[in-house]
């Protein structure tokens, strides 16, 4: 039985599987100009993680745009928090705060940090940006709704070379045995990391038999296909007495062809050419330059004008 | 309680988790495989649920903990100071400090007085890291009742806070509000209700006096006060001035005793580096330069002893801060170290920030 505190919040999005592909476009636009106007930002797992991120907050989670605080909200944490621009983006389709101000983020007074940081933005439940802190907090907060009965869940995102951190492996065994299946963690499985391809790096594999020798219910995925990723939240929300990771195999820089599963596209910033270019392959339909205030090139132009 | 009987400062930290327990329910301690040692495991055997056991993963604890407090919890962490401080630095300061959340730190073992495990588990750097960790509250207790108090300080203020708990046993100086007027006004006195900020969060001079101040940190205040009366016997009239919360430092209280003395030296369980040292050298270099100081462990690293042992090997021992302080007080006769800033500051100039 629902409590009767549900009715007053905007606990889900109702949006139609048909409808995320469209949100999906939004929030590949908006990282794009988000990165382009602030001259820097991390693309590349931005990109990747987008139909993870609108399928949590448009399709699984409940949550109050209206009340960021709603005390039995879902709640997410960005353990990969250079993802900043996607979540932002996300945020602000969802209705958390005006979408024109994305083009504020990275900027100095500006609410949306270059990492994610709870203190500032509305709708962000944990600050993080130090890799692989993320999932313990999560286990944190799981663990408070087991203790006190309550009925939210909890989501992590992490990138797949975050797991090379040792304190995710604690969080790992920490959640197996306490049997947190409030918990569902998500790996942005896209394979590079900052200086180059994950399996010349550091390789992971076999990468679900490590999450299932720690206890963890692990379900694999397209994290691309909005089907896949809502029935892989369903398994995780009818598994009972362990935590479950969905490994959502994902593509770097997805949607701009020149940056898909390329290093280089971790962390830099888009020049007006590629961004041009990007900004058609993501097939937005309307030319968005302009049409929203840039401070930071209005700065910019105005100290040399 | 009564004044002067030594008590157990980590007894009184694990009965003063207990008692908050029955307080408040949203108290929830953590610790990594140590709660014997920090007395948590008093807490463990009342409130088993409400007690973490994270294993030996000290990174993790921490995470969970903010987590904890992000939903409305209020998690105490406990382990030994090396690792709460040293071992998960960066946890604590961007899991917990960053975004302000309720976590109390509780280091056990401080300094080098830790049992004779030598250097690994010996906190020499943990004041220095916490202190320079921004919105982080740094509190030493100086006896079993303030650090029984500090808990419950820490229980009802909001933010982080690291709060470095003594193992042994120390006389009790401090006294309550009730008073009972039974012993001499030596140490802290407090609101019950902590509505206000309580005295321990203040620099207290413990014993009058104008040639020299000892300011000295948690514990090591019974190390300044020996020290005070062998002083006292040579004819030195030493100020002791005890320190509880290292941050926010009472600048004023620092200043009026460097002002007041025109000579101090400060005294700790930690490396003259960053510690009180430190942030009274950057106090009174800013604000009242006076001849300063500075008895700790001089950067090295520590070794294996009884406490007794290695105080006197590293200079933490009485005899110690007495020579110190006599070396203080031939340079301020000589009118060195502080540029005659501290003649005009005794002959009342006031130039001292005050």
């Amino acid at each position: 039985m629902k409590p009767a505190r549900w009715v007053e919040v905007d606990q889900c999005a109702h949006i139609s599987v048909t409808q995320l592909p469209d949100v999906a476009r939004r929030v590949r636009h908006h990282v794009l100009s988000m990165i382009h106007a602030s001259g820097a930002g991390h693309p590349g797992g931005s990109l990747s993680c987008v139909e993870i991120l609108v399928t949590l907050y448009f399709r699984e989670m409940r949550v109050s745009p209206a009340e960021p605080r709603w005390p039995d909200r879902d709640r997410f944490v960005l353990s990969k928090g250079h993802a900043s621009a996607a979540l932002y983006s996300v945020l602000a389709e969802r209705g958390f705060f005006p979408v024109d101000e994305l083009l504020t983020f990275d900027a100095i007074d500006s609410r949306l940090q270059g990492h994610v940081d709870m203190t500032k933005t509305p709708g962000v439940d944990m600050s993080t940006g130090s890799l692989g802190q993320g999932l313990s907090a999560a286990c944190g907060m799981a663990l408070g709704a087991k203790i006190d009965r309550r009925g939210f869940r909890v989501y992590c995102l992490l990138g797949d070379g975050e797991t090379q951190e040792g304190q995710v492996w604690e969080a790992a065994m920490f959640a197996g045995n306490r049997g947190l299946d409030n918990l569902t963690a998500i790996v942005d499985y896209n394979k590079v990391q900052l200086c180059g391809p994950v399996a010349q790096v550091m390789p992971l594999e076999p990468y679900t038999d490590k999450w299932r020798s720690f206890g963890w219910s692990v379900v694999e995925v397209d994290g691309h296909d909005f089907e896949q990723l809502i029935s892989g939240f369903n398994r995780a929300r009818e598994t009972r007495g362990a935590p479950t990771v969905i490994v959502a195999h994902t593509v770097k820089g997805k949607g701009v062809s020149f940056m898909e599963g390329q290093a280089k596209w971790h962390a830099r910033p888009i020049g007006d050419e590629d961004f041009e270019l990007a900004m058609e392959e993501v097939g937005f339909f309307q030319a968005p330059r302009g049409s929203v205030p840039n401070p930071a090139m209005q700065g910019a132009g105005g100290g040399k004008g | 309680m009564s004044i002067g009987v030594r008590e157990s400062v980590r007894d009184a930290f694990g009965n003063a988790l207990v008692e908050l327990g029955k307080e408040d329910e949203r108290v929830i301690v953590l610790d990594a495989d140590l709660a014997e040692s920090t007395r948590s495991g008093k807490f463990a055997k009342e409130f088993p649920n409400r007690f973490i056991e994270c294993g030996i993963a000290e990174q993790n604890m921490v995470g969970v903990a903010a987590g904890l407090a992000s939903v409305g919890f209020v998690p105490f962490v406990t382990t030994f100071c090396v690792f709460a401080s040293k071992r998960v630095c960066d946890q604590v300061s961007i899991s917990v400090a960053y975004p302000r959340l309720n976590v109390k730190v509780c280091g056990a073992y401080t300094g080098l007085f830790t049992g004779k495990t030598g250097a690994t588990h010996q906190a020499i750097e943990d004041l220095a890291l916490m202190r320079a960790i921004p919105n982080m509250t740094v509190i030493e207790p100086i006896d079993a009742r303030e650090a029984a108090l500090a808990v419950k300080y820490a229980a009802h203020t909001p933010g982080p806070m690291y709060l470095r708990i003594a193992r042994d046993a120390y006389p009790v100086l401090s006294r309550s509000t009730n008073g009972r007027g039974e012993t001499e006004a030596t140490g802290t006195e407090h609101a019950s209700d902590f509505d206000g900020i309580p005295e321990f969060m203040k620099a207290r001079t413990l014993t009058e006096g104008d040639d020299v101040a000892i300011v000295a940190l948690g514990t090591m205040v019974h190390t300044a006060l020996a020290a005070r009366e062998a002083l006292r016997e040579k004819g030195v009239s030493a100020r002791v001035v005890a320190v509880s919360c290292l941050k926010p430092i009472d600048e004023a209280g620092i200043i009026r005793a460097a002002a007041e003395t025109g000579a101090v030296v400060t005294v700790e369980n930690h490396s003259i580096i960053g510690g009180l040292g430190g942030a009274c050298a950057e106090v009174l270099g800013e604000k009242c330069p006076v001849t300063l100081r500075r008895v700790g462990i001089r950067d090295v690293f520590g070794e294996s002893g009884a406490d007794a042992d290695l105080a006197r090997k590293y200079g933490l021992a009485s005899d110690h801060v007495v020579q110190v302080c006599l070396d203080a007080l031939a340079v301020k006769s000589r009118g060195g170290g502080g540029s005659g800033f501290q003649r005009l500051a005794r002959a009342g100039v006031g130039r001292c920030g005050l």
